[in-house]
């Protein structure tokens, strides 16, 4: 499967409303393109996304994740973002334990007026959670999936 | 008539008044000349000294304004005439033709797409082009286009139309003629603004003649992602990316053969930011900054440039530069430039950047005119020190820079100031009630969910990607689902009664819009569900426009299967909401305001104004604080005049309950209803309990006491509080006390002034910004005096900003002698057997220069009052790192704190002068009445709530609340929430160990809704 070509990874993108929500518009308002592979869910700040979430996202059989916020000192609830920021450096340790690949949850920084910065970074998520292939460590649904196939072989 | 305010210029100053007022329930009609509100401060990239983007901090409030139902925006419009007086005026407005009917856009934009003609973008300076038929920038507000009438083809040759045939609303009007409009209102605030000085009048900097030459709001746009080359920094001659940057500093400013001889106040400070942005854009680039004085006079500007020095490392070159040549082969830019030492020096730039200043021009000067407003001798609207908020003509206010040069942060402190003085006198007429009848909420509970889906069209703009149709049949197989349609444009009139009509017919109790993004289109929806009967919380929006059909236009089959998904999350998370409600609290309407000097006292007879009681709380038996030691103005008004006038006026107050001698022990509670302990001291100590709404904090600073040049060992070293008490002293009583009570200032003969003493050194990085001024009107009060005594000042940067430029020249025109220092080489005092000597490095000669004394005035900077600390920890408030309070948002939000409620203006914020602390105590007196005014207010709906049942009191949420709006109950040991103060970010939610909290709105179950079916 990894192999195919014509895969496309499904990718959830917790985006805060005040600046990457906004980035993301303003890159509809200019009419940048990027891949149509991610599903956006608008929080009102990054500080907002439980870790469970993101757990949650990839055994629900998503192939990566990505996480947003307003940059260092911008958050409109003055310091959310730092919060978050505290709480995915912890985060992106536990999942290399698990063993999830680096790259396939993301996090980054958008301000409203980075319209270009959003799209290159939606690209950048995109290409390497490709690379990456189907997430399948804790999709239970992959898993049973590959038992069925290995049954009616 | 009832209260209303007529506000010209819809830049940040008249919205922020506009906004202010309006929340007073004062009626405002906001005028502004272009199509749409925003001003200059929509052409900014980003904003010093925090590099915030300035559009995301402005549009918010953008669409405030434009839907607030106390605002009337006419744009394209402007001032004739205003007759009468206050608080009877009549203005007579002229809206010019915009070509569209404004009642019937739904700023689609299709008709832009449609345009055949090409123009010059104003917003982006000519940079790039836009249509003959555009909407001025992608935030505006109204977001209606407008016909360019001098190169539409239609209007010009009769043929075309293009956009008319494309416009399904029927909205473009090619009959439209001007209008004349008349508005009755009680004030006027005039935020007419400035404009920028034309770069092609110093023809020796080759603006237009050489491309690579352009101005600091051409670069502006150049840096902006939204502008001409998307933030990518390229030379217009070949579109390379330069290898240096030169900015070139007082463009039109500080310039005596232009006439233009006053400091444009922000150019430096735009100059230090654009070489810390251009690292990020380009990083390497070397940037050279030529200036004359780096006037770095604002909150934390100091370690701005700091930071562009040593982290950014640019280049600050103290020259004027004479002129700059080409080299015709590679358009490259040779600067010619005298160093310290007189050597002259040419190097070579990719770019130069003119920091062009800031003007009142042709038009500014015709309205202010036909107003009968006096204007100063630089074209500015003429104040004075005390009443830096009027004009000439009573009951006619300014804001922002019509009245001088400044930036943002002042502007917006003018604009509330204004807005308290253009209040202050509609006191007569009765209040304007806008109250919406809405239908009896419905019900909902126990019903399954009935949910209604409307999938818009937007014109072409989605349906071209997306297959609407198959999107809407698709909702429809979806559980929950109860009715599906599509809608040409769901913002529409027409469909919010579609809509309502659904809810009704089909009994809808959830309802979901796909259509553009909800940051600008969610308001309308709710509304539409609340005069339906449904509670506004039980909607959910799905985004397939700007993030879905228009950045998916070539993968239409994708783009239709995201628009599904994105629905199927939406319908499966709104089945889970519940209705919220919005809990009331009531105001008390009583203010305290902690601190006697000028700004308290001015904060306190603005509320008292306005039937607002005032708690005045002084620690000191008498008022006044610092003032009392300003003896002149530099305007030379009389301050000893106007401080007993204000302090009569707080005594014979009835509204005002002064309290002196007393200090604050304790403070309780949140916005509306704060409970205060208070402390008397002096002969009878007591104590007492007051209950107030707000409270502005004016507590002042003090006065650094030097610690070097011989302070304090010998009598001849003052500093510039004392001469300035010992000059009163001498002149009024004939004698003077101090330091120096039996010198004489006509006998003295050569005096030295030193600079930043204890300002801008490690200990304390900042400018103490009002120094150079005092020093400049001390000397100049001397000289006046004794012409003959010859005054030195040792200064590192002048910074007279502003207007104050003038007496900076007339102090050298009198022949004070001005020499600069640097901060590495600071002057020496010594006492040589008896005699005061000073040696400093004189940069220009190259040598030390030792001066004999008689005199030796330090100009000691401001440092904040001990006492902030304790102060800060009762209100829940920060302080910044040198001790000052610190404002929700140093741009826009300039005297408020992040805490709702509470207000801070004078020298507790950051050091000012007299006319900046009135003005921003005025602002303060503004901000707290849009809350004294209500009689309650509603908490906002989406917050956290706590499971108590969960909750294991570890305090977790408590430290993390930005906000201060968890509390830990200490009997019961469990979190409780504060609804006045949450502001729903959900930091905590996701913090909480025990999962215990929760963010309506936002609830964990109702997020892994959508994601369980992504």
């Amino acid at each position: 499967m990894k192999n195919d070509n014509n895969w496309e990874p499904k990718i959830v993108t917790f985006l805060c409303n005040w600046c990457s929500y906004a980035g993301a518009d303003l890159a509809g308002v200019s009419r940048l393109q990027y891949p149509p592979n991610i599903r956006v869910i608008r929080v009102p700040c990054s500080g907002r996304v439980n870790p469970f979430y993101i757990i949650k996202v990839l055994q629900n059989g998503i192939d990566g994740v990505l996480v947003s916020g307003c940059h260092p000192g911008d958050c409109h609830y003055i310091s959310g973002n730092l919060v978050a920021r505290r709480k995915f450096a912890l985060l992106k340790s536990f999942l290399e334990y698990i063993g999830i690949e680096p790259g396939r949850v993301q996090f980054s920084w958008v301000s409203a007026a980075e319209g270009g910065r959003f799209v290159d970074i939606i690209e950048k998520v995109t290409s390497e959670i490709k690379k990456l292939g189907p997430s399948k460590k804790l999709s239970k649904w992959q898993k049973e999936a590959e038992y069925i196939k290995e049954i009616l072989k | 008539m009832h209260k209303r305010v007529l506000v010209v210029g819809g830049g940040i100053a008249g919205i922020q008044a506009a906004l202010d007022l309006a929340e007073m329930k004062i009626e405002v009609y906001l005028i502004e000349k272009g199509p749409s509100i925003g001003g200059r401060m929509t052409q900014l990239d980003k904003t010093f000294p925090t590099n915030d983007c300035a559009m995301c901090i402005l549009s918010p409030k953008l669409v405030e304004a434009g839907s607030h139902p106390y605002i009337k925006i006419i744009t394209n419009a402007e001032l004739e005439s205003i007759t009468g007086q206050a608080p009877n005026f009549e203005a007579t407005i002229i809206k010019k033709p915009r070509y569209i009917n404004e009642e019937k856009c739904t700023g689609c934009g299709i008709c832009v797409t449609k345009c055949p003609v090409k123009i010059a973008d104003e917003y982006n300076k000519g940079l790039s082009k836009t249509k003959c038929i555009h909407i001025p920038f992608p935030q505006a507000v109204p977001a209606i286009p407008i016909i360019d009438k001098e190169y539409c083809a239609y209007l010009k040759r009769g043929k075309c139309r293009k956009c008319e045939e494309s416009c399904e609303m029927k909205a473009i009007d090619f009959s439209q003629k001007e209008e004349v409009i008349k508005v009755n209102a009680g004030s006027v605030i005039l935020a007419l603004g400035s404009e920028e000085f034309d770069a092609t009048l110093k023809d020796e900097y080759g603006y237009k003649t050489f491309p690579n030459v352009m101005t600091s709001i051409e670069f502006e746009r150049i840096l902006s992602a939204s502008g001409p080359t998307q933030g990518h920094i390229l030379r217009p001659s070949d579109g390379k990316e330069p290898k240096s940057i030169a900015f070139i500093q007082c463009v039109g400013s500080r310039d005596m053969q232009l006439g233009n001889e006053y400091c444009s106040a922000i150019c430096c400070m735009q100059a230090v930011k654009d070489v810390i942005l251009i690292q990020e854009h380009l990083p390497g680039v070397e940037t050279s900054v030529f200036y004359m004085d780096m006037r770095a006079y604002g909150k934390d500007f100091d370690k701005f440039v700091d930071r562009a020095k040593d982290y950014y490392k640019a280049r600050f070159v103290h020259s004027r530069i004479s002129s700059i040549e080409v080299n015709m082969d590679t358009e490259d830019l040779i600067v010619c430039y005298a160093t310290d030492d007189g050597t002259i020096k040419k190097e070579k730039f990719g770019l130069v950047v003119l920091s062009v200043g800031l003007l009142s021009t042709g038009g500014i000067k015709e309205t202010a005119g036909k107003l009968n407003i006096e204007l100063n001798e630089c074209g500015f609207s003429k104040s004075s020190t005390f009443m830096p908020i009027s004009t000439s003509r009573a009951g006619i206010f300014t804001a922002g820079t019509f009245s001088g040069p400044k930036d943002i942060p002042e502007t917006v402190m003018e604009a509330s100031g204004s807005a308290a003085c253009a209040s202050s006198l509609l006191t007569e007429f009765p209040v304007k009630e806008i109250k919406e009848e809405l239908p009896a909420e419905i019900n909902i509970e126990g019903q399954p969910p009935r949910i209604g889906v409307f999938v818009c069209r937007c014109g072409i703009n989605i349906a071209a990607t997306v297959d609407v149709p198959r999107v809407v049949e698709y909702s429809s197989t979806l559980k929950g689902v109860v009715h599906s349609q599509e809608f040409m444009f769901s913002c529409s009139q027409d469909s919010q009664k579609v809509i309502t009509k659904m809810i009704k017919e089909k009994n809808l109790n959830r309802v979901v819009v796909a259509a553009c993004t909800p940051r600008t289109h969610e308001p309308l929806f709710q509304k539409t569900l609340q005069a339906s009967g449904l509670n506004p919380y039980l909607f959910e929006f799905a985004n397939i426009r700007e993030q879905c059909s228009w950045v998916h236009q070539e993968a239409k089959d994708s783009a239709t299967k995201k628009a599904c998904d994105l629905l199927r999350m939406a319908i499966s998370k709104v089945k889970l909401f519940s209705p919220l409600s919005k809990s009331t609290i009531t105001i008390n309407k009583k203010a305290l305001v902690i601190g006697g000097g000028i700004a308290g006292m001015t904060a306190s007879l603005d509320l008292a104004a306005q039937g607002f009681g005032v708690y005045l709380v002084e620690k000191e038996e008498e008022l006044g604080g610092n003032f009392r030691h300003v003896r002149y103005a530099l305007d030379g008004g009389k301050t000893e005049d106007f401080l007993n006038s204000l302090i009569d006026k707080i005594r014979s107050n009835k509204n005002i309950d002064l309290y002196t001698n007393t200090e604050i022990k304790e403070i309780n509670g949140y916005v509306g209803n704060f409970k205060t302990r208070l402390a008397a001291g002096g002969k009878k100590p007591s104590e007492s309990t007051v209950e107030h709404g707000v409270i502005i904090v004016a507590t002042g600073a003090e006065e650094y006491e030097p610690t070097e040049y011989l302070y304090g060992k010998d009598d001849r070293v003052v500093t510039q509080r004392q001469l300035e008490e010992w000059l009163w002293e001498k002149e009024s009583k004939g004698k003077g006390t101090g330091p120096l009570p039996d010198a004489d200032p006509r006998t003295l003969k050569n005096m030295v002034m030193i600079q930043c003493v204890g300002s801008r050194d490690e200990e304390r990085p900042y400018c103490s910004r009002v120094c150079c001024s005092k020093a400049i009107k001390n000397a100049i009060k001397l000289k006046e005096l004794n012409p003959r005594l010859n005054i030195y000042v040792l200064y590192r940067d002048i910074r007279s900003y502003g207007v104050r430029e003038l007496y900076y020249k007339k102090a050298r025109e009198m022949g004070i002698i001005f020499i600069r220092y640097e901060e590495e080489a600071k002057p020496e005092a010594k006492n040589s057997k008896g005699r005061l000597n000073i040696k400093v490095k004189d940069l220009i000669l190259d040598r030390d220069l030792l001066i004999d004394i008689d005199l030796l005035v330090l100009s000691s900077g401001i440092i904040a009052d001990k006492k902030n600390k304790s102060l800060s920890q009762m209100l829940k408030v920060p302080l910044n790192d040198d001790g000052f309070f610190l404002e929700a948002h140093v741009k826009l939000r300039p005297v408020d704190f992040a805490t709702d409620g509470i207000f801070v203006c004078g020298l507790a914020h950051y050091p000012k002068d007299v006319s900046e602390a009135i003005t921003q105590a005025k602002a303060a007196a503004a901000r707290a009445m849009t809350i004294l005014t209500k009689d309650s207010f509603q908490t906002e709906g989406k917050v956290s709530e706590i499971r108590k049942e969960r909750c294991s009191g570890c305090g977790l949420c408590v430290e993390i609340c930005p906000y201060k709006a968890i509390d830990l109950d200490e009997v019961e040991k469990v979190a409780v929430i504060n609804e006045a103060l949450c502001k729903g970010c959900g930091a905590c939610v996701s913090s909480c160990r025990a999962n215990a909290i929760d963010l309506k709105g936002f609830k964990d179950e109702q997020i892994l809704a959508a994601l369980e079916v992504v």
